[in-house]
């Protein structure tokens, strides 16, 4: 046994070991320093998590679209973030007219759920759009073509919005209903993180028990595992695919809205970081998995929002919140490189010979 | 003689399903040898085994007396085992005549630098492994096909290719599987006769997957039968053709006894 | 797609017709109409921006008057007339709608010189209304009769026409490079359009679109004899012809910064800048398959060690104050180093994963760069300033024109390694691990150090145009690496011809050299770059040079005169 694991290892894997001991060995130091000269009151600290839970909600709606499609078509939905950008710049026209004309104010509830509707229709609008002209034809192709397609995908899209609406950044209007905080002791959270966490939470049980129980799901479920044997069991292979994008647009096109009303600005370009912080949630709860996503989206959102603070600040790193999509990234790196399938996944399947 | 390859009880698993249990083959140099059995009996696996595609959970495999268990395919490969595969697996957009030079990599000293710089080393290395790649070519007769893209040649062309390619990194063992897979009875035929060149003319050993009996029959030395991960036969192909457990295997129960009845 | 009966080929055409008409319209309102009017093609005739127009209506009706062969013509012409129509109404919607409501709240670009280039500034709304319509139509009909011309002469005058419409675009070069030669001046007097007015003139366009069309249409009929007479000749005079082409070029390349003045051999030099990182690019991409989306990081890297080394300007800690050619080693190690460091996580990975992962880095070398917890090192967003330049012999290269010779010096070694690299047992390792890794892995080739060379080797020609850029620009910033150079340097080789090295240098012709030339490309240009991504991906994945083919060509006089292994 040993004989075998020494015939396996070789520079590269000491040099992998090494670096994540490392990053590990950092971490922790960095938390300990931080702790330990307690520059952070624990209101403070409690802040960092709810914080990092909603942001966390929001990238696991998001992270369900990618994990839904590579499921589905094992590619990574590159114009994904597009797809979540569509959606909240659309509903913005719509919340500015709500708000000028007062509607906003009056009925707030239903000026919600109608923000909502627009964005999750234009979202799925756009999803499928891309899925029909930019996917399907390439569906055989060799695994480099779609990424790159999927890639010009998401430029077009960026940039048609920028030509259409113009780059500036669009401010939502201020939501007076959710104006305010619930505060009990130390803990303290928005109405509006309250939004954000509960809606996320409903959308993505919604989504749990439909793919679970209902026959569509158990469709989706069987086409993720074999697109051909499922044909052959009379699943429309084609139907379930769109099917699979409508609802991950949907998600994100939820999402959309829950991020403008807790940034309140919109832009053409909103959509780059929050997706590949999306498709690390995705990949860290398990690509293909969608509890995982759910999981990834959540531990991300936190990690990305206490990270910086605890890690960094005992190390004296000044401005630590610069650096925030670099501890994003950096645990991307970690999880691909020490658990590829995730802190959900289940084993990628062998290949065969 | 002594064995080349010997496998020990060697265990392959995938979770809960054991694709090759405890299987022991000892094979003799320079002979051909042939596995066989039902699809799903667990041959390419073995096959992978050897190769180091997988690593067997248990048992051990051990070349030309020394334990390859552990080794990656390229290691192995440098040790002198090359394979072809039962789904074609050249490298499509590569041509015929490049297909090969890969297959020489093993042999080949030349660095990225001597590349670079013209060396005088490099450049008599590379011309003799084209000469080399052209007889190779013309052993498995495709000798005016050396520019074409793999993919663009007809199947059976492609499968004299695979052949050639794993030649070129002249292994003292060979490891075939199936093939003559979608072949008609002449090129079978010619398959046949090709394989029986390798060996004689090569010193090479043939260790092969067979589904055409006649092949397996014909050329073969020594089988052993394979049926969901164990061997349930092993002999020259005559104790193999009466031999009811295997019978069973490929038909079902009780066609051995609707057989011999 | 055969078994559409007569039924439906009328609704077919329509379909086609609204997705022309909605094109057309997102087109307009994303304000690419207006901004390409600017420009003339033919001058006081016809602009970009109508051209533009004109060519989504053939497109479409080009598209559904396709049918089969034996689709009569009749039915071909009015497939086009329909799509035309529709596509003309559709954009005809867009105006009276416009009318009605002011739409400039919600799309920025929908203003009234918009609406005045669509009714082709007719005041009268129905008079323009019947013109959109009345013009889609008969422009669709017309298009629907290439069908019906015979394939060469719809080739030629495809080219004639294209090139026309390059030469136009084009004319500030042409300008701009002739002028020095007084014999030319009538002639590009004619050509052109008279001062002020840029585009070819009617003659000009004229003469270019005949010239072209006889020259693509003998070519084609008669080409392959002339081919075959050429390849006839004796081995001597083939060499020698061969020669004189390179020789000619070189000569070319040489002197182009004398004839092209300062603002082009500033393009030349981006474009060479491009080369160099294709070509890197090409070798991670193109030769290995390994999908790098963070190839801005070697860049960077190149840049940012070059930066350090030679600065004066004492904003930071370092103080080397090295020379560039005594820096320029040390970056291009600098970027190798960072390509194998950045290479060993990515070893095990694949494809997409690869894809991102590497983006990531990218993201992390820039976002570390720009951070002010290495601002004392490196600048922060401040960057670092005073950067050397080349010198020669003691006088500075820092002019376009004398840059110049250091950038084509570095692209030819590029070039020259490349090529190299190319048909040697490295790159043959790469693209075997390109194609099937587990199989290269079993042929013997160590997937490890394979990886990592490849890596390695793009990073050093990353770095190499980084360090020449930083010293270019004399400052670097970290605005300046950021995702979209990865993505252009993607695209520029997919265009070209992944794994062909002429495809690198088509593909920074065309989508680094037209944006600088061409100002109005310049403003859409990440959106043309998606389109043109899924447009090649969909119909010419190989790009427009393939790999094969340029072996082909060259394996083809292989063997008429060299033996073995050339």
């Amino acid at each position: 046994m040993m004989q075998r694991f020494l015939n396996r290892i070789n520079f590269t894997d000491i040099a992998l070991w090494v670096i994540g001991a490392a990053l590990v060995g950092l971490i922790v130091i960095g938390s300990f320093k931080t702790l330990a000269e307690g520059n952070y009151t624990t209101r403070q600290w409690l802040d960092f998590v709810v914080f990092g839970i909603a942001q966390g909600s929001i990238y696991a709606l998001i992270a369900l679209g990618y994990t839904l499609v590579y499921g589905i078509l094992r590619m990574i939905n590159f114009a994904h973030s597009e797809v979540f950008m569509g959606g909240a710049f659309t509903a913005y026209f719509a919340a500015d007219a709500m708000a000028k004309s007062g509607f906003l104010k009056a009925n707030t509830f239903i000026a919600i759920l109608i923000l909502f509707a627009i964005a999750m229709a234009t979202s799925v609008l756009i999803g499928v759009l891309v899925e029909r002209i930019a996917y399907r034809p390439l569906r055989r192709a060799p695994r480099l073509v779609p990424l790159i397609t999927a890639i010009g995908a998401s430029f077009f899209l960026q940039y048609t919005f920028k030509g259409l609406y113009g780059d500036q950044f669009k401010a939502y209007p201020e939501i007076a209903a959710l104006k305010g905080s619930y505060t009990l002791g130390d803990f303290n959270i928005t109405k509006i993180q309250v939004v954000v966490i509960v809606s996320a939470a409903l959308l993505m049980l919604g989504l749990y028990l439909y793919v679970q129980y209902t026959k569509v799901g158990k469709a989706m479920r069987a086409v993720s595992e074999d697109k051909d044997v499922a044909a052959l069991m009379g699943i429309d292979v084609d139907a379930i695919i769109v099917r699979t994008f409508v609802i991950g647009a949907a998600l994100a096109g939820a999402a959309g809205i829950l991020y403008a009303i807790t940034f309140r600005q919109v832009n053409f370009f909103m959509g780059f970081v929050p997706g590949i912080k999306a498709f690390t949630a995705a990949v860290l709860g398990g690509i293909g998995n969608i509890p995982g996503a759910m999981v990834g989206g959540i531990f991300l959102g936190l990690f990305e929002s206490v990270g910086p603070i605890l890690f960094l600040d005992g190390l004296d790193v000044p401005a630590p919140y610069q650096l925030k999509d670099v501890i994003a990234f950096t645990l991307l790196v970690l999880v691909l490189l020490f658990r590829p399938s995730g802190i959900l996944g289940e084993r990628l399947a062998q290949k065969k010979a | 003689m002594s064995n080349i390859l010997t496998a020990k009880t060697v265990t392959k698993r995938f979770g809960g399903l054991t694709a090759v249990n405890t299987l022991s083959i000892e094979i003799p140099e320079k002979s051909i040898y042939s596995v066989i059995g039902p699809n799903g009996a667990g041959k390419t696996t073995f096959f992978n085994c050897i190769t180091g595609f997988y690593q067997p959970e248990e048992g051990d495999i051990v070349f030309n007396e020394r334990s390859i268990l552990g080794l990656t395919s390229d290691q192995i490969s440098q040790r002198g085992i090359s394979r072809t595969y039962q789904n074609i697996r050249l490298f499509s957009n590569l041509t015929a005549l490049e297909n090969i030079l890969v297959g020489q990599h093993a042999l080949l000293k030349s660095t990225l630098f001597g590349s670079i710089f013209g060396m005088a080393g490099t450049k008599r290395e590379e011309a003799e492994a084209v000469i080399e790649a052209k007889r190779l070519l013309a052993f498995v007769s495709l000798a005016r096909k050396g520019d074409m893209l793999a993919k663009n040649l007809p199947y059976g062309d492609q499968r004299r290719l695979e052949i050639a390619r794993a030649l070129a990194s002249k292994p003292k063992l060979l490891l075939l599987d199936e093939p003559t897979a979608g072949m008609n009875p002449n090129e079978t035929e010619d398959m046949t006769k090709f394989i029986r060149r390798l060996r004689d003319e090569l010193g090479i050993t043939i260790l092969l997957i067979e589904h055409d009996m006649r092949v397996v029959m014909g050329i073969s030395e020594k089988i052993t039968v394979l049926d969901y991960g164990e061997k349930i036969a092993e002999g020259t192909p005559k104790d193999i053709q009466g031999n009811e457990r295997v019978i069973e295997a490929y038909l079902g129960r009780g066609s051995a006894a609707q057989i011999t009845a | 797609m055969e078994h559409e009966s007569n039924k439906t080929w009328w609704l077919q055409a329509i379909q086609t017709g609204l997705i022309g008409g909605i094109v057309a319209v997102l087109v307009s309102l994303i304000g690419m109409v207006e901004s390409f009017h600017e420009r003339d093609i033919i001058a006081g005739q016809i602009t970009m921006g109508e051209t533009l127009l004109l060519l989504l209506v053939v497109t479409f009706s080009y598209f559904s008057s396709r049918g089969t062969e034996d689709t009569p013509l009749p039915k071909r012409l009015a497939s086009g007339a329909l799509t035309g129509l529709i596509t003309g109404s559709l954009a005809a919607g867009l105006i009276l709608l416009g009318k009605a409501i002011n739409l400039r709240e919600v799309f920025v670009n929908a203003s009234p010189s918009l609406y005045k280039i669509l009714t082709f500034e007719n005041e009268n709304t129905t008079i323009a209304l019947m013109i959109l319509l009345v013009t889609g139509a008969v422009i669709g009909l017309l298009t629907a009769l290439v069908h019906v011309i015979p394939l060469t002469w719809r080739r030629a005058t495809i080219s004639g026409l294209t090139i026309a419409a390059l030469i136009a675009l084009l004319q500030d070069l042409l300008r701009i490079t002739l002028t020095p030669f007084p014999e030319f001046s009538k002639s590009i007097a004619w050509m052109f359009g008279s001062r002020g007015q840029e585009g070819l003139s009617v003659n000009g366009a004229l003469v270019v679109f005949i010239v072209v069309t006889a020259v693509n249409y003998f070519s084609a009929t008669r080409g392959d004899a002339v081919r075959g007479r050429v390849r006839a000749l004796p081995t001597g005079t083939q060499r020698a012809l061969r020669w004189t082409n390179w020789g000619l070029l070189g000569a070319f390349l040489l002197i182009w910064p004398q004839i092209a003045g300062p603002y082009l051999s500033e393009v030349s030099n981006s474009i060479g800048l491009f080369i160099l990182m294709g070509l890197g690019l090409n070798i991670v991409v193109g030769y290995a398959g390994l999908l790098d989306l963070g190839y801005v990081a070697f860049y960077a890297l190149g840049a940012y060690t070059m930066a350090v080394l030679t600065t004066i300007g004492g904003e930071i800690t370092a103080n080397f104050e090295l020379t560039f050619w005594q820096a320029l080693p040390l970056a291009i190690l600098g970027a190798v180093l960072a390509g194998v460091i950045l290479g060993i996580p990515v070893l095990k990975i694949r494809g997409d994963y690869l894809a991102i992962i590497t983006l990531g880095f990218g993201e992390i070398i820039r976002i570390m760069f720009l951070s002010d917890f290495l601002k004392p090192y490196l600048g922060g967003s401040f960057g670092i300033v005073e950067i050397a330049p080349p010198t020669l012999g003691g006088t500075p290269l820092n002019t376009p024109q004398t840059l110049y010779y250091v950038i084509l010096a570095g692209c030819l070694v590029a070039l020259f390694v490349a090529y190299r690299l190319r048909d040697s047992r490295i790159g043959r390792a790469w693209k075997a691990i390109r194609e099937d890794e587990d199989v290269a892995q079993a042929m013997g080739i160590n997937l490890t150090t394979t990886k990592l060379l490849a890596f390695a080797t793009g990073a050093a020609f990353g770095g190499l145009s980084g360090a020449i850029f930083a010293s270019k620009l004399s400052t670097v910033y970290p605005h300046s690496f950021v995702l979209l150079v990865s993505i252009n340097v993607l695209a520029l080789i997919i265009v070209g011809g992944m794994g062909s090295l002429p495809g690198v240098i088509v593909g920074a012709l065309l989508l680094v050299g037209l944006p600088e030339l061409l100002r109005e490309f310049s403003e859409f240009r990440l959106l043309i770059y998606g389109v043109l991504l899924i447009v090649m991906m969909l119909n010419k994945p190989e790009g427009f040079i393939p790999e094969a083919v340029h072996k082909r060509e060259l394996h083809e006089s292989d063997n008429v005169s060299t033996p073995a292994g050339a």
